[in-house]
């Protein structure tokens, strides 16, 4: 395998996926963001503002830490988790958002959009935008404003309007689609924040970049802590952006395999699933070539998960490709299994987990017990569990 | 010279080009509605086939594509659509749609099917030319135009290489943002035509927005083609669906002439 650092090419390209799949009144401003983000990039005052901000403001660096008591109910390889969720806001979300909205800032536009499913890079981008003194538009799908009551009022709490969409499934994917035609229609003043490694060039490597601290930071503590590098890395993928984040930094470390979860939902031969690199093919949404869940008529199928960060049709296309490579293993686990390893750590460790990294959790257990004691798993705790509790609830049938 | 070309030789004519949704509110409205078209005095006729995710359409082209899918109509229904009407008519007819359906359906199989049963061209709006030289193969190889689009935020060297690599026809945004019927087009509309049409001879069609006679007439001063759609579409939802579609296409072309 090349090494990645030549990718995406200069067509955004990670080889046969990725690219820009846009309208046409687009591609001016996708250029006019490529360029600001290359400068900014070498800008270092740029990342001196991203780093001071990530310490002070979001909380970083987050702890690796040793999962003793859920090491020892596995009985093999050592879990180490990743705390993202103790991040300002509560998921690695923030670190996206602080970094295009400090790039928004200096592309000089006053007015920033999102998409949200869950309500977590909603909320982390009307953080940043209050923070930074900008405007803050968010689109939900109207199915999740209802599910995510309390995560409109926090984004509302913050200053951002919380638009419901209530076109196609009324989910992300619709709120992604809202997102870009309100983009479409508003170029001239507006600056598109979006939440994960997905999208047209060059949102998955400037979402990657921001999101690559997790990995990096890892590498350090993991070096400090066992003096020797993980033999895995764990996390689970919806759009894959916390994932990428803490692979990528270990890209060239070939000893160092990754295992990306994603969402079996009510399993994978119901359907009612949104395991895009598992049981999805190759096709077009949102701007990007990579694996979609399509029919056979290449109509963009809607999907479910027990975590509405996983439930999205598509996958970041660098995620495509460390599939087509072998990079990465892609496996999923079902809601079940999440719910169980969602308890499994509350009650070993102590640590209420957010639904999305309770996928990663539930396979690293699985995993740990047929591995020996000498080996090491890091999984990347992606969120905290409080935006779930009334999912969890009704998951586990029980009355308040 | 392709059907689509031959329109655009008659001399002091501007093209109509009214847009249907395939399979919206049901095919048999389709079959109905292309002939009346083209006896009405439309030059092209753009057949959307629906998709699941249409990202540059307005609420009233996503409804109607939301509909047909509901319906079942898919890639292959619209090509048993087009094969019927090219027995029916024979302006040109131009399939839009995003570009997964096609790749999904294989370029080349696709492109073949398309010139096997008689149409014409391609408008794919999320496809740029960047993305577009493998499913130009496939078009070229079949004898199809590809026609991209333009906006008014299209730069200098953008209208040069979409000028470059458009056929048939260029296909020109109106406005920055999504289709629709809107009150007013933009004052600047009469300034980017100019700026296209300084740097290309092909022909300039321009779409999104335009919803009246009025709005037809102001096009066609600097236009060679008039493309009309959310507003047919909007014509399509009640009673005399196809009378009240007709008299409309009718008042549009006289705007024209």
């Amino acid at each position: 395998m090349k090494k990645d650092k030549q990718l995406p090419d200069s067509h955004g390209y990670f080889e046969q996926f990725g690219g820009r799949f846009v309208p046409e009144t687009l591609m001016p401003v996708l250029d006019e963001l490529e360029a600001a983000y290359a400068e900014a990039k070498r800008d270092s005052s740029f990342w001196a503002e991203f780093d001071s901000l990530s310490c002070n403001y979001s909380g970083r660096p987050t702890p690796l830490y040793f999962a003793e008591r859920l090491t020892r109910h596995c009985g093999g390889a050592q879990i180490f988790l990743k705390r993202e969720d103790l991040l300002h806001t509560g998921a690695h979300k923030i670190n996206n958002a602080l970094g295009q909205g400090l790039l928004a800032r200096r592309m000089k536009k006053q007015r920033i959009i999102a998409e949200t499913g869950a309500g977590q890079h909603g909320v982390a981008t009307a953080t940043i935008c209050a923070k930074l003194g900008l405007d803050c538009v968010v689109y939900m799908g109207e199915e999740d404003v209802q599910r995510q009551a309390l995560n409109v009022f926090r984004m509302k709490l913050l200053n951002a309007e919380v638009r419901p969409v209530s076109s196609g499934t009324r989910t992300l994917k619709d709120a992604i689609n809202e997102a870009i035609r309100d983009w479409v229609t508003n170029v001239e003043n507006t600056y598109y924040l979006l939440g994960s490694v997905v999208g047209p060039h060059p949102y998955p490597v400037m979402v990657r970049d921001f999101q690559s601290i997790i990995g990096k930071e890892t590498r350090e503590q993991i070096l400090a802590q066992c003096s020797r590098l993980p033999d895995y890395i764990i996390a689970c993928v919806g759009g894959g952006s916390n994932a990428m984040g803490i692979f990528h930094p270990f890209v060239n470390d070939k000893k160092v395999k990754f295992i990306g979860v994603e969402a079996a939902g009510k399993g994978i031969r119901t359907g009612k699933h949104a395991a895009s690199l598992v049981a999805g093919t190759v096709g077009v949404l949102h701007g990007t070539k990579s694996y979609v869940l399509q029919d056979d008529a290449g109509q963009i199928l809607g999907t479910h998960s027990i975590s509405a960060g996983l439930d999205y049709p598509g996958v970041g296309p660098e995620h495509s490709y460390y599939k087509k490579t072998g990079r990465a293993t892609y496996v999923a686990v079902d809601d079940k299994e999440a719910m169980k390893a969602f308890q499994l750590l509350c009650q070993t460790e102590g640590i209420i987990p957010a639904l999305e990294p309770a996928h990663a959790i539930s396979y690293a257990a699985k995993m740990a017990g047929s591995m020996n004691k000498e080996q090491i798993i890091v999984v990347n705790l992606s969120g905290h569990g409080d935006k779930d509790m009334d999912i969890v609830v009704k998951a586990l049938g029980v009355k308040l | 010279m392709s059907r689509i070309a031959s329109v655009f030789a008659r001399a002091s004519h501007t093209a109509l080009i009214p847009y249907i949704t395939v399979g919206y509110p049901n095919v048999e409205t389709t079959l109905k509605a292309v002939p009346l078209f083209a006896s009405n005095g439309c030059d092209i006729i753009e057949l959307g086939i629906p998709f699941s995710d249409p990202l540059a359409d307005g609420a009233t082209i996503q409804r109607a594509s939301y509909e047909a899918l509901r319906q079942g109509v898919t890639p292959k229904a619209c090509f048993e659509v087009a094969q019927e009407l090219r027995r029916r008519v024979e302006i040109p007819l131009v399939f839009m749609t995003y570009y997964n359906p096609v790749l999904k359906f294989g370029l080349e199989q696709f492109c073949s099917k398309c010139a096997e049963v008689g149409i014409d061209g391609l408008i794919i709006p999320d496809l740029p030319p960047e993305e577009g030289q493998e499913l130009e193969k496939s078009t070229r190889r079949h004898g199809l135009d590809l026609i991209y689009l333009l906006s008014p935020a299209s730069t200098e060297e953008r209208i040069k290489l979409v000028a470059g690599k458009s056929s048939g026809f260029i296909y020109l945004v109106s406005l920055t943002g999504v289709t629709g019927a809107r009150d007013k087009l933009p004052q600047e509309l009469e300034g980017f035509v100019a700026r296209v049409r300084k740097r290309t001879e092909k022909p300039l069609c321009v779409g999104f927005g335009v919803s009246t006679p009025e709005q037809a007439r102001r096009v066609a001063r600097v236009a060679d083609g008039v493309i009309v759609g959310s507003r047919i579409i909007q014509l399509l939802d009640g009673d005399k669906l196809l009378e009240n579609a007709c008299s409309f296409v009718k008042c549009l072309r006289e705007a024209l002439s």
